[in-house]
């Protein structure tokens, strides 16, 4: 657990700092956000060879894979979200003379806050993947060591009864934390009516 | 003079890399204290003329001074009302009023019993709480106003700010305008296509030519020492910048849909295609 928190917050910050600046800078977004887009199309597993080689079959290349994963659909939905910001509220801030820092912190992120949820949405099932995927083959406990510690034992009752519990994680994370995340918001901007 | 807009010169390039003149040395002077509305065609450069005074836009050539201090990016002395309200949906009314409060580094108290204050102004108190979507679009177009106002701007700039509102909303709002303007002494620089509303509210209705933007005329209007001022003399005025800018309407329309257009009042179109069976 403790790995796929630490691995998803880099992620968050990470890919907000990378929207940030292919928001900001044209020559950014012509060189990097291709790039960025290139990596989104790359499972996060196939990251895992290359992570074992670097740091070795442990935790680290785990943390690792968890956070490529999720980093670089958070780039491109804080991209657009920051894209996506109405220019009358730029307008409006500029002329209460906000600038910089400012700026940023009281229009551009809690503008595009909607869009910015559903890429942690999105994030969160690419990290919770990866995690899998990660411990599957790399060991270091959890479910995933689980999984395939039922293969090698032949108990496929094990196997499906891991499976269930990681369907019914990744929901529960999905509904009680993401879900209710983004019903607030969509209630307080009245783009949803209360329940 | 308080505001002096001297010799602008504002041109876009368009989708087709043309150069387009919007605006083609506009010299205006605006008193402290008065109630300026600018009217004209759609596409004119009005509002470009607006955003060029709050600073968010800059001129190619000449000059923009409010007070003798030469304008140069946006500032809160000088506040826009947009047409659409603007309010920050995540904040609530009385968050989006002290926005600009706060930036100034207004302690949180003071800023918010000003803006309680201001809100009272627009009859909005008992709203202070809530957020921007639970209100109507009159009483957005309200807070809008009470945000600009608490700012207690030198000079306050509108961009047509009352052409998405029903017109019923829009009478109550245009004399509470006027109430405020006469309370609080503002300057106020108010863009509109309508004309009705640029005299009801204006001393003076600056008329603007287009393609390029120019200044046609500056009429003054004629108001009585008590403020009313009778419905002749405003039918009088409006008669007289309407035929202004019945010239000018029909230039962008004969632009738009090419030499088939003829539009005059109190004349018959004689057109071959018009033929009414003279020759029978």
């Amino acid at each position: 657990m403790g790995r796929i928190l630490l691995g998803f917050t880099i992620a968050i910050v990470v890919g907000l700092i990378l929207g940030y600046f292919i928001w900001r800078y044209k020559l950014i977004e012509d060189t990097l956000g291709f790039v960025v887009t290139a990596l989104q199309s790359i499972p996060s597993i196939v990251w895992f060879p290359l992570a074992i080689i670097w740091f070795g079959l442990n935790d680290f290349s785990i943390l690792f894979i968890v956070t490529i994963g999720a980093t670089w659909t958070m780039t491109v939905n804080a991209t657009s979200g920051f894209k996506n910001v109405p220019q009358l509220y730029q307008r409006v801030a500029k002329v209460y003379g906000s600038s910089g820092i400012h700026f940023l912190r009281t229009v551009i992120l809690p503008a595009s806050v909607p869009q910015i949820i559903s890429g942690l949405r999105i994030a969160w099932a690419f990290s919770w993947r990866a995690l899998m995927a990660g411990e599957l083959l790399g060991g270091g406990g959890g479910l995933g060591q689980l999984l395939e510690m039922g293969r090698s034992l032949g108990q496929m009752d094990l196997v499906i009864s891991v499976m269930i519990i990681i369907a019914i994680i990744g929901t529960i994370v999905d509904n009680v934390v993401f879900s209710r995340l983004e019903r607030n918001v969509e209630v307080k901007w009245g783009i949803r009516k209360r329940a | 003079m308080y505001l002096t807009i001297d010799g602008i010169q504002k041109s876009f390039v368009n989708d087709r890399k043309e150069n387009v003149k919007v605006l083609d040395g506009i010299n205006l002077n605006v008193k402290k204290g008065s109630f300026v509305s600018i009217v004209g065609p759609s596409g004119c450069g009005k509002s470009t003329l607006l955003y060029l005074v709050a600073g968010l836009d800059k001129a190619d050539s000449g000059e923009i001074r409010v007070d003798g201090e030469l304008v140069s990016k946006p500032g809160p002395e000088r506040v826009v009302v947009f047409q659409e309200a603007g309010l920050f949906p995540w904040l609530t009314v009385l968050e989006n009023v002290t926005y600009g409060l706060i930036l100034k580094k207004m302690p949180k108290e003071e800023a918010k019993a000003k803006a309680l204050d201001v809100l009272k102004m627009v009859h909005l108190s008992k709203h202070a709480n809530s957020y921007p979507h639970e209100l109507s679009g009159g009483m957005k177009q309200r807070v809008s106003i009470a945000r600009a106002l608490v700012m207690e701007p030198d000079i306050l700039l509108m961009d047509e700010p009352f052409s998405a509102l029903d017109e019923q909303t829009r009478m109550v709002l245009h004399k509470e305008l006027l109430d405020i303007w006469r309370k609080t002494k503002v300057t106020i620089f108010f863009i509109t296509h309508n004309i009705r509303e640029a005299v009801l509210l204006s001393e003076e209705v600056v008329v603007f030519a287009t393609r390029p933007g120019r200044i046609k005329e500056i009429i003054p209007v004629p108001t009585m020492k008590d403020g009313v001022t009778p419905d002749s003399v405003t039918l009088n005025t409006e008669q007289r910048i309407l035929s202004i800018l019945q010239e000018e309407i029909e230039k962008v329309l004969k632009e738009e849909m090419g030499d088939d257009y003829s539009f005059k009042t109190d004349h018959l179109h004689r057109g071959d295609s018009g033929d009414m069976g003279s020759h029978i």
